[in-house]
C-alpha cells in the first residue's frame, strides 16, 4: 500500500484510507478525499513540496508531510 | 413595516461570496473585526430594503471547528442564530460546496442556495436544475452568477419574502439506519445542553469528536463510548464514516440535475498552471510579478504618490498656508507649533502613507481575486512554513523592504490566524525606506560609506525574521495543532474591477481610522515632549532640545542601553525620536550636534556621530534601531492586524527585547573579541546567544507530547 506522498506526478489513485488525526482529518474529508474517492496528482511544487491534486474539478494543494495519512492504490489506465 | 431580518452569508473560499455580499449589500457596509482575532467581519443591509440585515461570515470549507474562521462561523450560527441562511455555493464544485451546505442543514435553520457560476456551467455546455435540486434538499435554491448579475433579481424576491422563505427545511437530510441510529444516541446524551433545534447540529459535531461547547466531562467520556462501541463494529473511523455518509448523500443528490456531458480536455486554469507553477517556470515568474508589485507600488507610482503627499501637500502647501492664516490671526507661537507641527504633521503622517497603500492594496487584491494568490503559497510554502509564516508571508516581506505599514497590512491575505501574527511581528525587522538614511549616516560615520554596511542590514533583517520565526513558533502562543495546509488551487478569474476597487478602499479607510488614532496621538505627544520643558524654573516653550522634557527622559532612561555601548542622553532621544519616523534619528542628531540642517544621510555630521559612538557602539546603536519597536505608523498597523491589545503589546513587547538581546551580544561579544577583556558582562552576552539559540532549536514541547501520546497509543 502506497501513500499519496510518494505518488509520482501524473498517475491516478484511488483512496483507500484517510488516517489522520483531529483538524487535518477533519479538512482532508470536508474537501471530499475520501475513501473510494479518485486523484489525479498533476505535479510536485518547484522546491518539491507541496503536491497538487485534482479531485472531480477541483485542484488541491496538500503538503507531502499530510498526504503521508492518505493511503491510495494506483489505479492502472 | 419594519421586520428586522438578519440573514447569515456562508460559502466555501472562492464561491464568489464576496461578490455576492457587495452585489446585495451595495455600499451599506460596515467592516470590522471580530473580537478579539484577525478575522474581518462585514456586515451589511440589502439594497432598498434596509430592515434586512446580512452578516458575511468567514470563507470556510466545513462547519466542523478545523479554525478560528470555523469557529467563528459556527458561533454566530448557534448561539444568536440568525432568522435566516444564504449559503453559496460554486456551481463548478457542486459536490465539494454541498458538504458545508448538509452541516448547516443539520442546523434547521431557514437556508436558501445560491449557486454561484451558473455562466461558467452554461459555456460549457451544462445545464443545472434546481428545482430538482431545492427538492431534493428541502430549500429554496436559485441559480445566479454573481459576477455577471445574473439570478441575483429572483434571490433579492427571495429574501424580501420572509413570510414565505423563512421557512424551516421541508426535510432532514438522513444518512442511513446505523449514523442514524448513532446520532440518536448521541442526541440523548446531549439532552438538554443545547436548545433542542440545535441537538442534531450538535449530535454531528460531537461524533466528529469535536468537544468544543457545553457538554460535561461525563457526557464526553458517554459519546466517546459510543464512537468508540461503532468504530469497533463497523471496523472504520467515525469521521471517515460520517464523511462518506454526508458524500454518499450529496451524490444521490446531485445525480441528474446537471443535464451534458462535461468536457474532460485541460480547462484554462490548467493550461495556464502548466506554465505558471511549472517546475522551471513558476520561480522567475513569481520574481517578475514580485518586481512589478514592488515596482509600482513602491519604487514608482505608490512611491512617488506618497512622497509628493509628504513632502508636497504636507510640507509645501498645507503647513504654510495654515501657517500664514494663524500668524494672520495672532495666534500664540506655542499654538500655532501645536496646530503645524503636532497636528497637522501627525496627519500628514498617517494620510502619507496612503496613496501608497492603495497602490499596493490594489495590485494584492487583483492577486487574490485572480487566483493567483494560492499560486504563491503552493511554490514559497516549502521554504516559510520552516520558520513558523506561510508562502504568503513574502508579499508583506517584500513591500516591508520598502514601507513596514503597507507590508504589515499586507499580511491580511495570509489564512491561517497564526501564520498572520508572526508576519505581523516580523515585518518590520526588513529595513524600510525611511532606515536607509540612518544606515547611511552610521556607514558614512564608522566605515567611511563602506558598500557593505546595507547589505548587512538586510542580512541582519532577514536573520531576524527567521531566527523570530524559530523561536516564536514554539512558544506558547504559538504553539497548538498547525493548521491544516489542504487547500484549494482556485480557478483563475478575471476579477471584476468594481471587487478590486472596493476591496482596495476597504483596507485604505481601515488603515485610516483604525491606525490613525495611534500614529496621530504619539505624533502630538512626541511633539509635546520636544516643545516644552523647564527654562529657568519655570514650564516653557523651548527652542532647544537640551533643554526640552525629551531631554530629561533621554537623561533618565540612558543608563538602558549603557550595556548596549551607548548610554549618552542623546542617543536615548535619538532612538524616541525615531519612533515618529525612522529617519528622524539623522534630523535629531543634526540639531544634537548643532546643525540645524543636515542632508540625508547626515555628512556634515559623520564626525560627531564617529567620536559620540565609536565603531561597536555605533553599530550597536543602529541594529538597535533597526530591529526595536518601528515608527509609531507601523505600530498602529500591527494594532490594526492583530486586533488584539495583547498581541500588540507582545509584539513590540518582543521586537524591542529581541534588538536589545541582538545589540547587547554584539557590543559585548566583540568588544571581548577587539582585547576589551572577559568580564561577568561577556559572560552574560554569551549566556544570552546560548539562551537564544536554544530557544530557536529545542523541539516545540507540545508537538513532542503528542507525539508521545500517539506512539503509546
Amino acid at each position: 500500500m502506497l501513500n499519496l506522498d510518494q505518488i509520482k506526478p501524473g498517475a491516478t489513485v484511488k483512496v483507500r484510507k484517510v488516517s489522520a488525526d483531529g483538524n487535518l482529518q477533519r479538512r482532508i474529508l470536508a474537501l471530499g478525499i475520501i475513501p473510494g474517492s479518485t486523484l489525479e496528482v498533476i505535479k510536485v511544487a518547484p522546491l518539491g513540496d507541496p503536491i497538487e491534486v485534482k479531485l472531480r474539478s477541483s485542484n488541491l494543494m496538500i503538503r507531502k508531510e499530510e498526504a503521508q495519512n492518505i493511503s491510495v492504490e494506483e489505479i492502472v489506465n | 413595516m419594519h421586520r428586522n431580518i438578519t440573514y447569515a452569508l456562508v460559502g466555501n473560499p472562492n464561491s464568489g461570496k464576496t461578490t455576492l455580499f457587495n452585489a446585495l449589500t451595495g455600499s451599506n457596509q460596515t467592516i470590522g473585526n471580530w473580537p478579539g482575532v484577525t478575522v474581518e467581519k462585514k456586515t451589511g443591509k440589502l439594497v432598498k430594503h434596509h430592515d434586512i440585515n446580512i452578516i458575511d461570515l468567514p470563507g470556510l470549507y466545513s462547519l466542523s471547528a478545523n479554525s478560528i474562521e470555523e469557529v467563528i462561523a459556527s458561533e454566530a450560527l448557534t448561539d444568536n442564530p440568525p432568522d435566516g441562511i444564504i449559503n453559496i455555493i460554486d456551481g463548478t464544485n457542486l459536490e465539494r460546496n454541498l458538504y458545508m451546505t448538509t452541516q448547516l442543514l443539520d442546523l434547521g435553520l431557514p437556508l436558501i442556495l445560491a449557486i454561484n457560476m451558473n455562466d461558467e456551467l452554461e459555456s460549457e455546455g451544462l445545464a443545472l436544475d434546481p428545482c430538482l435540486l431545492a427538492k431534493r434538499l428541502g430549500c429554496p435554491v436559485v441559480a445566479i452568477s454573481a459576477l455577471k448579475g445574473k439570478g441575483l433579481d429572483e434571490l433579492l424576491d427571495l429574501l424580501n419574502t420572509p413570510e414565505t422563505t423563512l421557512l424551516p427545511p421541508r426535510h432532514q437530510l438522513t444518512y442511513g439506519e446505523d449514523v442514524e441510529a448513532l446520532v440518536s444516541k448521541v442526541s440523548e446524551v446531549i439532552g438538554k445542553a443545547y436548545p433542542e433545534s440545535q441537538v442534531r447540529y450538535w449530535s454531528f459535531r460531537a461524533l466528529e469528536k469535536n468537544f468544543i461547547g457545553k457538554l460535561s466531562p461525563n457526557q464526553r467520556e458517554q459519546i466517546q463510548g459510543l464512537i468508540a462501541e461503532y468504530e469497533k463494529s463497523h471496523d472504520d473511523d467515525i469521521e471517515s464514516t460520517l464523511a462518506l455518509a454526508r458524500y454518499s448523500k450529496i451524490d444521490n443528490i446531485v445525480s441528474g440535475s446537471i443535464q451534458g456531458e462535461r468536457k474532460s480536455n485541460l480547462s484554462i486554469t490548467d493550461r495556464i498552471d502548466k506554465i505558471v507553477t511549472n517546475r522551471w517556470l513558476a520561480i522567475p515568474i513569481f520574481v517578475i510579478i514580485m518586481i512589478i508589485v514592488y515596482g509600482i507600488s513602491v519604487t514608482t507610482l505608490g512611491g512617488m504618490a506618497t512622497d509628493w503627499t509628504n513632502d508636497v501637500l504636507f510640507g509645501e502647501i498645507i503647513p504654510p498656508a495654515v501657517e500664514g492664516f494663524l500668524q494672520s490671526i495672532n495666534v500664540a507661537p506655542w499654538l500655532e507649533s501645536l496646530i503645524v507641527e503636532g497636528i497637522i504633521g501627525g496627519v500628514g503622517a498617517v494620510l502619507g502613507f496612503v496613496p501608497q497603500m492603495l497602490v499596493l492594496f490594489f495590485m494584492l487584491a487583483f492577486l487574490e481575486a485572480s487566483g493567483y494568490m494560492a499560486r504563491i503559497a503552493f511554490i514559497m510554502d516549502r521554504i516559510f512554513r520552516k520558520w513558523g509564516l506561510s508562502g504568503k508571508s513574502f508579499i508583506p516581506l517584500l513591500i516591508g523592504s520598502g514601507c513596514s505599514v503597507p507590508g504589515i497590512m499586507a499580511s491580511r491575505t495570509i489564512e491561517e490566524e497564526k501564520d498572520r501574527r508572526m508576519t505581523v511581528i516580523v515585518t518590520s525587522f526588513i529595513p524600510c525606506s525611511a532606515k536607509l538614511p540612518v544606515i547611511g549616516l552610521f556607514a558614512g560615520a564608522l566605515m567611511g560609506g563602506a558598500w557593505w554596511v546595507a547589505p548587512a542590514a538586510y542580512f541582519l533583517g532577514i536573520a531576524a525574521v527567521v531566527v523570530s520565526g524559530l523561536i516564536l513558533k514554539k512558544t506558547k502562543r504559538f504553539e497548538g495543532d498547525p493548521a491544516p495546509f489542504v487547500m484549494e488551487l482556485p480557478t483563475y478569474r478575471l476579477p471584476s474591477l468594481k471587487t478590486v476597487l472596493r476591496s482596495t478602499w476597504e483596507r485604505g479607510s481601515s488603515f485610516i481610522k483604525k491606525a490613525g488614532t495611534v500614529i496621530l496621538l504619539s505624533s502630538i505627544v512626541i511633539w509635546a515632549l520636544t516643545r516644552f520643558g523647564i527654562e529657568n524654573g519655570a514650564l516653557a516653550t523651548v527652542d532647544e532640545i537640551d533643554n526640552s522634557f525629551m531631554a530629561i527622559i533621554g537623561n533618565s532612561i540612558g543608563w538602558i542601553f549603557t550595556p548596549l555601548g551607548w548610554h549618552s542622553w542623546q542617543s536615548a532621544v535619538a532612538t524616541i525620536t525615531g519612533l515618529v519616523a525612522k529617519e528622524n534619528v539623522v534630523s535629531t542628531f543634526g540639531i544634537l550636534f548643532g546643525m540645524a540642517e543636515v542632508s540625508e544621510a547626515g555628512n556634515e555630521i559623520w564626525p560627531q556621530v564617529a567620536a559620540h559612538f565609536g565603531v561597536l557602539g555605533g553599530f550597536s546603536f543602529l541594529m538597535f534601531n533597526l530591529l526595536c519597536i518601528p515608527c509609531f505608523a507601523a505600530v498602529g498597523a500591527i494594532k490594526r492586524e492583530m486586533n488584539s491589545a495583547s498581541w500588540t503589546w507582545f509584539a513590540i513587547g518582543y521586537q524591542t527585547v529581541f534588538a536589545y538581546g541582538v545589540s547587547f551580544v554584539f557590543y559585548q561579544v566583540s568588544l571581548w573579541l577587539t582585547g576589551g577583556g572577559f568580564t561577568v558582562v561577556t559572560f552574560l552576552a554569551l549566556a544570552v546567544l546560548a539562551l537564544a539559540v536554544y530557544l530557536a532549536v529545542r523541539k516545540p514541547a507540545g508537538k513532542a507530547s503528542s507525539q508521545l501520546a500517539k506512539s503509546e497509543a
